[in-house]
């Protein structure tokens, strides 16, 4: 039977009245005393059990219920002096220096608060934000009023202390008030009046902000632990509780036995302060209530606040169960949408499958098979509900009585979908659906394709594992959330999952002029790629035959697909305008064939919106798009395993002569850099308009070195054979760029902190191996050395401070961008498109007419346009163009 | 296959009905551009009334596959959209913005100072653009330049300093900063004769030294003597308030004529829109609330969406559009410019449970109470705490027959029965 359904519509918030507070109260609290000597709680103590039970086997005096499903009742201390409660000292505040101190009406003409409260009324539904708006207004007006215009009594100027203490300034001086007048003159307020101050009357009267009464919650909110010593630890509120209620006893005590005003006075204060570090234990300007070990004790609202609070830690984000972690591997053989699971793991997670006349069989199966032989199945439902653990079970015996209505808890297999996550989830691509397939070893296996999007890499990272429960979320997940429906991302619109590091050194490999290949590579590649169907004729006849690259990457690609582009490579010396060009760097694919052009990053990487990845899979859909991800993509590994691809420490060396060139120019430009320092010691100098003659110097210094840096790069560039596998990943884009290939092969450059020369240390000099005054390039965290050659212990040191800050930067950084990602969350996360097209808060304020101005999704957009008309004309007419 | 044409004309006849089908389903800036690019094509490499009819049934395809679904949540996607680069924007406060003049906060903390809507930019600067008159010549430029820039005597003189023995201030001029200013020593003069000081007189022997003498007083204070030099010191001879520093750039306009502009350090639209010389039509400040204060809250959403897509560009983060223009709504939504965060957009929510689960949470708790608010539980934070379902994509759509009660109902009639 499906249990009926029980929602919450909405929840009303408001203070507590004394008379609420008692007729919820299953009894009054009047001693601090827990237990007896028995150790059985004391009637009327704060472990009373008619508070509600926690212990297994126990009944409830007051609900009967036992200790599962007693919901817990309150108690209650009958204060012997009222005491303000913190939360609202500033909404007591407030409501004393605005109304009269005699007869409570707001310190404003009858005239003027009659059209108040008649305007307040018509905002209050409908523009809440105005309406508080005018309560501010209101308030402030009224608090400069220094006499009451109903009854023409004189006001003082009310001050108040931070946390509990209010004054009244008159001419004999400060006087404080006491919690009775203030409870007097709250009590004093109409209604009207009271509504205008922004409070609701029927909800909150002010008064109640004074405690006469105090609500003691039930022991199921502060569970005492039992030691292994066998001592009771009682909860911090319990603590706190026992504390008021001590003190609330003897200060009754001293009222009974009418004990000098001063004594009572000081017990008052104790009790104010026991109830006041009781509701929050971290307020200013009073001493913070410790345990006896001296650790803060945890007040209600240390309970609530804070990201482990409640509310962000427990009713934000929940704990959950069928869930897994650990670490990741690559296994470029999965396909785009799988995830490898260890059978350990496995056969923990389970679904609940509904046992069927159609799969009764199967599932016998899996119950023969128990909880520890994959796969098999770990509980059974019967249908009145009961769970059986088949660990302790006769599992044949259960496996006969199967039928249908029964549920069994299997373990995941093949073929069963689950959400895959890595932290920090900073996007929607961090969550993904992924197909399980059930694998030896320890750690999840996902392809490399997908680690863009979760921004994963193998270096010992961790993921998460969910198992969706429902068949409804299971549906959603396979539909919505599976891998192949995220290639594209709505950041941009373009494809976000793509190939890196050897994926593109591969492509390149492959794709590039030089690859002949023999009918064994072929068949090799082809069947590594899994591909099926006939192997096209070959490129060169004779002598022998040969295959192209160009060639195998056809056979993925669809039978009318058109493109032109140009590959990265395509820069400097290897740049070409369009197809007739011998660099071949420009890609011209005609009718799904090929035809000029080597593929790299710009091509089959990751993030490239625009480029022939992104065109496939707008054009020819997701399910086509894995297929070239899975299959295609896996030739590029293939290969490049086959050819081999590694680096060697010849791949940077220079040869003497640019050696020789590179000492020249870094030559000059020492002396340059002497020229410009002397220059600025004689004043001659030429500033920049509004800089100072230092500032000017050091700007000019780091042009001249920068420049010698660049010239410096484009000898290595020229130098360098630009077929070496080093050059190769960073022409490609796979790894690398020509910056780091001339700090291993020619010089580290400028090391900065701050953008600066590094120059702080000693006075006047960063190290003692300089002279002090020293503004040359050495001195300030020039690096000549290179990795190639090595560098000398002062360079090390300036290079290991231009790190530092890097990774000091990266931190910072990243506690900042998540601060600001989660306020952009909180602000916008509640904005959805209506069927009518518009933008709106699910309070119906309107946000957008039309999201974003023409109602395009990004993610279906093509990079951000509704459509690319050049696009579609190329798509139709570039085999001709 | 028929014949290609490359006569726009004769091809636009043979497709006359798709086009008209195109042109109802098209936004008119698509199509027109859709007309405009196959009209070329036609002419370049001609088309046949197939292929042309082929391209716009794809152009209207994808044009139509690529509209928004309802209850797509697009809010959490633009603050993800934004959110995600955020990690890999740099921290580095200072960068050159093409000039080395300039500091320019850039990077993330830009962006968090926009969100954040922020009084005044950490470093505010205008783009100030001239008129017909002004903008071609230099010197011209430069002359709208020293009606702008800000100058104080600081500014101009070499030494100021209090002769005690004739209780007279001297006032030493530089002649170079007063050229470079554009100033004249009579205008000093005047500015210092309108402090009320004393009178004011030349040196009979340098005219670039002038005499404060001051009234003859009963009291003689050390302090009063600094003060009053101050009061010299930071006296307005011309210029904007708060308006530091003017350099003069060039650039290439798009008639292709050398055209000069201004670029200040501080910022002040108000008062630099009436300086004469300057188009007002074209000066930009990035101080959003001056925009906002001058301009309206348009001009300020405009400003936003330009302030964080030049951040995002210039770190060459790809961001769309879109993303940038949601928060710039939910930010001017009100009618006035609303930071994201406590103060402002979380801060004004309706729900008390989503104010206090984002920051402050007690406070809004016993806010929520005194009030005696309610929370409908429509929103994300709120429907999660309650263990509802998000009304949001899959989730928005919602069967009017309640099985539950259907269940129930039938129960009640068969027990009835029975």
């Amino acid at each position: 039977m499906i249990p009926e359904e029980k929602s919450i519509r909405e929840i009303k918030f408001g203070v507590l009245s004394p008379d609420e507070i008692r007729k919820m109260s299953v009894t009054a609290i009047v001693t601090s005393e827990l237990y007896d000597e028995d150790g059985r709680p004391i009637q009327g103590g704060l472990m009373d059990p008619r508070l509600g039970v926690i212990a297994p086997g126990q009944i409830c005096p007051t609900c009967g219920n036992d200790a599962k499903s007693c919901p817990g009742h309150f108690g209650h201390i009958e204060l012997a002096r009222p005491v303000i409660h913190v939360g609202f000292a500033k909404h007591i505040y407030d409501a004393l220096r605005t109304t009269c101190r005699r007869c409570g009406r707001i310190l404003l003409p009858q005239a003027e608060l009659d059209r108040y409260i008649k305007l307040y009324g018509r905002l209050r539904e409908k523009w809440p934000l105005l309406a508080k708006m005018l309560v501010t207004v209101v308030k402030k007006r009224a608090s400069k009023v220094m006499e009451c215009p109903h009854c023409g009594e004189k006001q003082y100027k009310i001050v108040f202390e931070k946390p509990y203490t209010y004054f009244e300034e008159r001419a004999e001086g400060k006087i404080q008030l006491s919690q009775f007048e203030i409870r007097e003159r709250l009590q004093n307020i109409p209604d009207e009046h009271v509504q205008l101050l922004g409070l609701d009357p029927k909800e909150a009267r002010p008064e109640w902000m004074v405690l006469t009464v105090l609500p003691v919650p039930p022991v199921q909110v502060r569970p005492s632990i039992v030691l292994e010593t066998g001592i009771r630890a009682e909860d911090d509120l319990t603590h706190k509780l026992a504390d008021i209620v001590r003190t609330n006893e003897k200060l009754r005590e001293l009222l009974d036995s009418g004990a000098p005003q001063r004594l009572i006075d000081e017990h008052w204060l104790l009790l104010q302060y026991h109830v006041a570090t009781y509701i929050d234990n971290e307020l200013p300007r009073i001493p913070v209530a410790r345990h006896r070990g001296g650790r803060p004790l945890k007040g209600l609202a240390q309970r609530l606040k804070g990201k482990e609070g409640r509310f962000r830690g427990n009713l934000s984000g929940k704990r959950v169960d069928y869930s897994a972690r650990t670490v990741i591997s690559p296994d470029p053989n999965l396909s785009i949408n799988e995830v490898g699971v260890p059978e350990e793991i496995a056969k923990v997670l389970t679904v609940r499958v509904p046992v069927t006349p159609w799969n009764l069989e199967e599932m016998r199966k899996y119950v023969l098979n128990g909880p520890y032989k994959w796969p098999g199945a770990n509980y059974v439902i019967t249908p009145d509900g009961r769970k059986i653990d088949l660990r302790y079970a006769d599992r044949k015996r259960i496996a006969e009585m199967l039928s249908p209505g029964w549920k069994v808890e299997r373990h995941l297999k093949n073929g069963d979908i689950v959400l895959f996550n890595r932290q920090p989830s900073l996007h929607r691509m961090s969550i993904m659906a992924h197909i399980v397939r059930v694998l030896p070893g320890k750690t999840f296996r996902l392809n490399l394709l997908v680690c863009p999007p979760y921004n994963a890499d193998f270096d010992g990272d961790e993921m998460n594992l969910h198992v969706p429960r429902t068949e409804e979320a299971q549906a959603e997940a396979r539909e919505l959330m599976l891998v192949q429906y995220h290639i594209l991302s709505p950041r941009y619109g373009g494809p976000i999952i793509g190939g890196v590091q050897d994926y593109v050194s591969g492509a390149y490999l492959l794709t590039s002029k030089a690859t002949l290949l023999t009918l064994e590579d072929v068949v090799d590649l082809l069947s590594a790629a899994g591909y099926r169907g006939e192997i096209p004729e070959p490129a060169i006849l004779s002598p022998k035959k040969r295959w192209t690259g160009k060639q195998l990457i056809s056979l993925f690609l669809p039978e009318d697909f058109n493109f032109r582009g140009r590959a990265r490579v395509s820069a400097g010396v290897f740049a070409c305008e369009n197809e007739w060009c011998w660099n071949d760097s420009f890609i011209l694919i005609k009718k799904g064939e090929l035809l000029t052009g080597v593929l790299d990053k710009k091509a089959v990487g990751a993030e490239q919106p625009e480029n022939m990845m992104h065109w496939l899979i707008k054009e020819y859909g997701s399910d086509y798009a894995r297929y070239v991800y899975d299959h295609m993509f896996r030739m590029f590994i293939r290969f490049i395993e086959k050819r081999g691809f590694t680096m060697t420490v010849d791949d940077v060396a220079l040869p003497r002569e640019a050696k020789e060139k590179i000492r020249v120019i870094l030559h000059e430009a020492e002396n340059e850099v002497y020229e410009v320092i002397e220059m600025y010691k004689q004043g001659k100098l030429e500033p920049v308009p509004g800089r100072t003659m230092e500032e000017s110097l050091e700007l000019k210094i780091l042009d001249v070195l920068s420049n010698a840096r660049k010239r410096v790069e484009d000898i290595v560039v020229n130098y360098l054979d630009p077929f070496n596998n080093v050059f190769i990943m960073a022409r490609t884009g796979a790894r690398g760029n020509e910056l780091n290939i001339t700090q291993m092969a020619a010089l580290l450059g400028q090391q900065s902190v701050r953008g600066e020369r590094i120059h702080r240390g000693y006075r006047g000099r960063y190290l003692p191996h300089f002279r002090p005054g020293d503004l040359g390039a050495a001195a300030r965290g020039f690096v000549y050395s290179n990795f190639y050659d090595g560098l000398s212990p002062v360079e090390v040191f300036f290079h290991a401070a231009g790190g530092r800050e890097g990774l000091v930067d990266t931190a910072v950084r990243t506690s900042q961008s998540g601060y600001m990602q989660r306020r952009l969350i909180n602000a916008l996360q509640d904005l959805r498109v209506e069927y009518d097209g518009t933008v709106r808060t699910p309070y119906g304020d309107l946000v957008q007419f039309v999201y974003g101005e023409d109602g395009v999704d990004p993610m279906k957009s093509a990079h951000g346009k509704a459509v690319n008309i050049d696009r579609e004309i190329e798509r139709v007419i570039g085999w001709r163009t | 296959m028929a014949e290609l044409v490359y006569e726009w004309e004769s091809l636009e006849s043979k497709i006359k009905t798709t086009l008209r089908e195109a042109a109802e389903k098209l936004p008119k800036r698509i199509y027109e551009e859709l007309i405009d690019k196959l009209k070329r094509t036609c002419q370049e490499y001609g088309l046949t009334p197939e292929e042309a009819t082929k391209i716009i049934y794809n152009v209207v395809r994808e044009y139509e596959l690529s509209m928004i679904e309802p209850g797509e949540p697009v809010g959490t996607v633009a603050a993800q959209s934004i959110g995600e680069p955020g990690t890999q924007m740099t921290l580095r406060t200072f960068h050159y913005a093409g000039m080395r003049e300039f500091n320019v906060t850039l990077g993330l903390p830009r962006f968090i100072e926009v969100v954040d809507a922020r009084r005044e930019p950490s470093t505010p600067i205008m783009y100030i653009y001239l008129d017909e008159e002004h903008r071609y010549d230099e010197n011209k430029a430069k002359e709208v330049a020293r009606r702008i820039e800000f100058t104080r005597v600081v500014n101009v003189a070499s030494e100021v300093s209090i002769d005690l023995i004739n209780m007279r201030i001297i006032v030493r001029l530089d002649p170079v900063m007063l050229e470079d200013k554009g100033v004249t020593v009579e205008q000093v003069k005047k500015v210092l004769e309108k402090l009320k000081l004393g009178n004011v007189e030349s040196d009979p022997s340098d005219p670039l030294v002038l005499y404060i003498n001051l009234p003859p007083t009963e009291s003689f204070s050390l302090i009063d003597l600094q003060k009053k030099k101050d009061k010299v010191l930071n006296a307005k001879i011309k210029g904007i308030r708060k308006i530091r520093r003017v350099i003069i750039q060039s650039m290439v306009n798009e008639e292709g004529k050398t055209e000069y502009f201004l670029v200040t350090e501080g910022s002040n639209l108000p008062d630099v829109l009436e300086v004469p010389g300057v188009d007002p039509r074209r000066v930009y400040t990035n101080n959003i609330h001056e925009i906002e204060e001058v301009l309206g809250i348009e001009a300020a959403r405009l400003a936003l969406i330009r302030e964080m897509k030049d951040v995002l560009e210039e770190q060459g983060l790809d961001v769309d559009i879109r993303h940038l223009m949601l928060v710039a709504d939910i930010m001017t939504q009100t009618g006035r410019v609303r930071q994201i965060g406590r103060h402002g957009v979380s801060g004004e929510k309706p729900s008390p449970l989503a104010r206090a689960a984002f920051e402050m949470t007690t406070q809004n708790l016993f806010d929520a109470a005194a009030r005696g608010e309610t929370d409908k539980l429509l929103g994300v934070t709120e429907t999660v705490i309650a263990g509802g379902i998000l009304r949001m994509g899959t989730g928005m759509v919602v069967v009017s027959m309640n099985p539950a009660t259907l269940i129930k109902g039938t129960q009640k009639s068969g027990s009835e029965q029975g």
